[in-house]
């Protein structure tokens, strides 16, 4: 078990935003995160990642207490994770990000060894090329893929995706699940949002889906997909509905 | 003992409207653009001296004056805007900070070569005036109703006209607002007009009470910071409310320590202020 | 390659290093006042620079540190006998110590709300040493006759304390290089770039940004002893002038912030301006107002500054220019 959430709840003023979510993460393990617009998904992550302080629960990595820990801290354990808005530090080249990442994550890299990771993870995700340009001249689906390297490059235990595919065309879709599987295969454990039904459905072992910050189901993605409860969530969201409908 | 206290207090609270003015300026442009602007002390000097060339050149009535100020003011602000402002008011802090101080020195530094530093004065008085046991210049209850009735103004505009329900939109949310169709740069501009507009204002106010030089508006600029954090940046009621707690601390001060200790607390506070509540005494935490 | 191979590493160090060689060498009194201005403002500069240029903290009242540790030091040499070089450390140690103490507090305040915090501890600073017994009050401190005798009487002094300031120089440059071309600096470069996501990566914001803002208050603390030693007297209203803060400013965006060349070129620039414009029998009046409209065009049209905007253009250059 890599991951534990146990009874996570975290309030803004007086709206709710998660209640009482519990689950478990398996090593190695898929785990895809669904939900309406506003469920409350990035704000588990932020919960997950130390970003935020859960109002009361327990957040639990490789068997260590991280309620409450500073995001910096988290990080340097070996959870990494990439943002649903990219935010490359723009004035810095896209080496320099994925340094940061190999620098700051869980192995304290000097700059030279950093330097290297760093390359290493620009190939993986196919943006060695684009090393010594600034961060802030890349399209979006190159910022996407210097999320993931930037993540990658911290040699993570677990690594939390944030809406990877969102803003992607079918072909870059399927490059980055590739991607993915091969992180997978690396050993690493992910966590991930989606709203490109497909492509969750496909690449989880299993799927968790929230609604109103409250988890409403657990499981394989097929069981999920038939849960009249799950249907009924995204029924506010016709497109939605039709999408898990097709599965 | 208690006479004097009073008597301070007083004295400290009828400015403390004044300095309400000056900071409501400041603290409105901030609100709606989120630019701090260090052209402001000059500005406040500015209203001064216009203020005072209007009446030592035309005669005209001080308090008259104000309203020709108010309008240069409105007009100068507008300027400052679409020259130094407009152009970096998305770019980082530091940006609007020195665009707004370039404007600063340009002003400091024309004025000081037409007017010299020499210290001017507005030669017209209203005699004191006696309630009880309190006696004070009556330019000062002149001025506090001065300051009341342009925050009056400030309020009737925001609330209930067109432009200034743009304005309130605007600095709730610019992107929402131009969504709406709201022209958001005409509203910054109009903004930051109105700003400078309280600045001169305030210092026409001033330049009644005390001698003043081209340089006289940087203690001003100063405490309308503190007393925009004390009353919460963004918000101009608050900033009055924040003018009447610093001219209060003003008189109280020093009847308990040495005058020179009065901008240490001052700055204390409002360093305080800012780490513990930077929403302000009366803000949402 | 090591920063010793660099010619970036080198360039800025070999001028001020020729520059202050040479000033010493002609031995000429007012060659040497006007070598110690301008290496005083390279100093400062360049200090401001650490924070400002690699984290973005935008320190309005960096000027406090030159006024806290110039009172300090001033009141150790003269009041206490220390031999300069240890006062201007002296003064430098609580400068950044005082740094470290109000920094992790004000650091937490972002954007402009920094900024007006640092305005409010200039301020207080000023207004506190004004009461302050110890350091003279409102009327400050002169030197103590005696002080100068240790170095020969006061000519002499005045060299030993260029010196010192040319090597204190000689030091800033060579930290603000080491600093940013150092994992730490890489952090304090995220920091600059979005703090939030830096601190996601894993860098300890609250932490590098205290180690950075104590960095940068040291050398003002131990330049202000120098100054003030070299004036022989200190009084609050020199010491703590908020209008040199904006002027550090200035200088470090127009010659580039971030970059280790930009505070030198910039510091020398705006110091020559200045002089320029101030002896000129056109501009003398308007001095400032002119000052103020290059400073606006500079901000509105080349905000990376002079460095920043050569290396954006000359792409040959960047590795020289760092």
């Amino acid at each position: 078990m890599i991951l534990q959430v146990h009874d996570v709840t975290k309030r803004f003023g007086g709206l709710q935003a998660l209640s009482d979510v519990t689950f478990d993460l398996h090593t190695g393990e898929i785990l895809g995160l669904i939900g309406p617009n506003g469920a409350g998904k990035t704000t588990l992550f932020n919960v997950i990642n130390g970003v935020y302080a859960p109002e009361h629960g327990r957040v639990s990595f490789r068997g260590e207490d991280i309620t409450g820990l500073p995001s910096y801290d988290v990080a340097r354990l070996g959870l990494a994770r990439t943002h649903q808005v990219v935010r490359p530090l723009h004035e810095l080249t896209v080496r320099e990000n994925v340094m940061v990442g190999a620098c700051y994550g869980r192995e304290k890299h000097s700059l030279k060894e950093a330097k290297r990771l760093a390359d290493g993870s620009l190939d993986k995700v196919d943006l060695l090329d684009r090393a010594d340009q600034p961060s802030g001249s890349l399209n979006v689906s190159q910022k996407k893929r210097l999320e993931l390297a930037r993540a990658l490059a911290a040699r993570p235990y677990l690594l939390l995706l944030d809406e990877v595919l969102a803003g992607l065309n079918p072909s870059e879709i399927a490059s980055m699940m590739d991607t993915v599987r091969a992180i997978r295969e690396d050993g690493i454990s992910i966590l991930m949002i989606e709203h490109v039904m497909q492509a969750i459905m496909s690449i989880s072992d299993r799927i968790l889906v929230l609604d109103y910050g409250t988890l409403i189901a657990t499981g394989l993605p097929e069981e999920v997909a038939n849960n009249p409860q799950v249907i009924e969530a995204y029924l506010g969201d016709p497109k939605m509905t039709a999408q898990l409908l097709a599965e | 003992m208690l006479d004097q206290l009073i008597s301070s207090l007083t004295d400290g609270l009828l400015l403390g409207f004044v300095y309400g003015v000056a900071a409501m300026g400041l603290t409105l442009i901030w609100g709606v653009m989120s630019v701090i602007n260090l052209a402001h002390g000059p500005v406040i000097a500015l209203g001064m001296f216009g203020t005072y060339l209007l009446f030592t050149h035309l005669g005209v009535n001080p308090y008259l004056a104000m309203v020709p100020v108010a309008g240069a003011g409105l007009i100068a602000g507008l300027v400052i805007y679409v020259i130094a402002v407009h152009r970096v008011i998305n770019a980082p802090h530091l940006s609007s900070l020195l665009a707004t101080f370039a404007v600063n020195m340009i002003i400091i530094g024309v004025g000081t070569a037409v007017f010299s530093t020499s210290p001017q004065n507005i030669d017209y008085s209203l005699g004191s005036v006696e309630v009880g046991f309190l006696t004070f210049p009556a330019s000062r209850l002149v001025g506090a109703f001065g300051a009341i009735l342009v925050t009056a103004c400030l309020y009737l505009f925001l609330y209930f006209t067109r432009p200034g329900k743009a304005i309130r939109a605007v600095a709730n949310n610019r992107m929402a607002a131009e969504l709406m169709g709201i022209p958001s740069s005409r509203v910054l501009a109009l903004s930051f007009g109105l700003g400078t507009m309280m600045a001169a204002v305030a210092g026409g106010l001033i330049a009644t009470f005390f001698p003043f030089t081209i340089l006289s508006g940087g203690p001003y600029e100063l405490k309308s910071f503190v007393i925009c954090v004390l009353g919460g940046l963004g918000n101009p009621l608050g900033a009055l409310v924040g003018g009447l707690i610093l001219g209060g601390l003003e008189g109280l001060i020093p009847t308990f320590m040495p005058v020179s200790w009065v901008p240490v607390v001052e700055f204390g506070l409002f360093v305080l202020v800012l780490l513990v509540r930077p929403t302000g005494l009366f803000g949402a935490k | 390659m090591k920063a010793w191979q660099k010619p970036g590493f080198w360039l800025p160090l070999v001028i001020v290093l020729v520059w202050g060689g040479v000033v010493l060498l002609i031995h000429q009194d007012t060659m040497r006042e006007t070598a110690f201005v301008l290496l005083m403002a390279v100093g400062l500069a360049s200090s401001l620079n650490i924070l400002l240029g690699y984290t973005g903290y935008v320190s309005f009242g960096h000027i406090v540190f030159f006024g806290l540790g110039g009172y300090t030091g001033f009141y150790l040499l003269s009041e206490q006998g220390w031999p300069l070089f240890a006062a201007a450390i002296g003064g430098g140690l609580l400068s950044a110590f005082i740094a470290g103490l109000v920094g992790l507090a004000v650091l937490r305040l972002r954007g402009a709300y920094f900024a007006l915090a640092t305005i409010g501890i200039n301020e207080a600073a000023r207004a506190f040493v004004s009461n302050f017994g110890p350091y003279g009050g409102a009327t400050g401190m002169f030197v103590n006759f005696s002080a100068y005798e240790k170095y020969g009487g006061p000519g002499p002094a005045l060299w030993t304390t260029f010196t010192f300031l040319w090597i204190t120089t000689l030091v800033v440059l060579l930290v603000s290089y080491l600093v940013k071309h150092s994992r730490f600096g890489l952090g304090l470069l995220a920091i600059r770039e979005d703090e939030d996501a830096a601190m996601v990566m894993g860098v300890k914001a609250p932490k590098s940004k205290t180690i950075t803002y104590v960095i940068s208050a040291f050398f003002p603390g131990v330049i202000g002893t120098l100054y003030f030693f070299k004036n022989g007297n200190i009084e609050p209203g020199d010491a703590f002038q908020l209008h040199m803060s904006i002027e550090m400013l200035v200088m470090v965006m127009l010659g580039g912030m971030g970059t280790v060349m930009g505070p030198l070129v910039g510091a020398v620039g705006y110091q020559w301006l200045r002089g320029y414009l101030l002896t000129s029998p056109i501009f003398k009046d308007l001095h400032l107002a002119v000052a103020g409209a290059m400073l606006l065009v500079i901000i509105l049209f080349v905000p990376a500054g002079i460095v920043g905007w050569v290396r954006n253009h000359v792409r040959r250059l960047q590795k020289v220019l760092e």
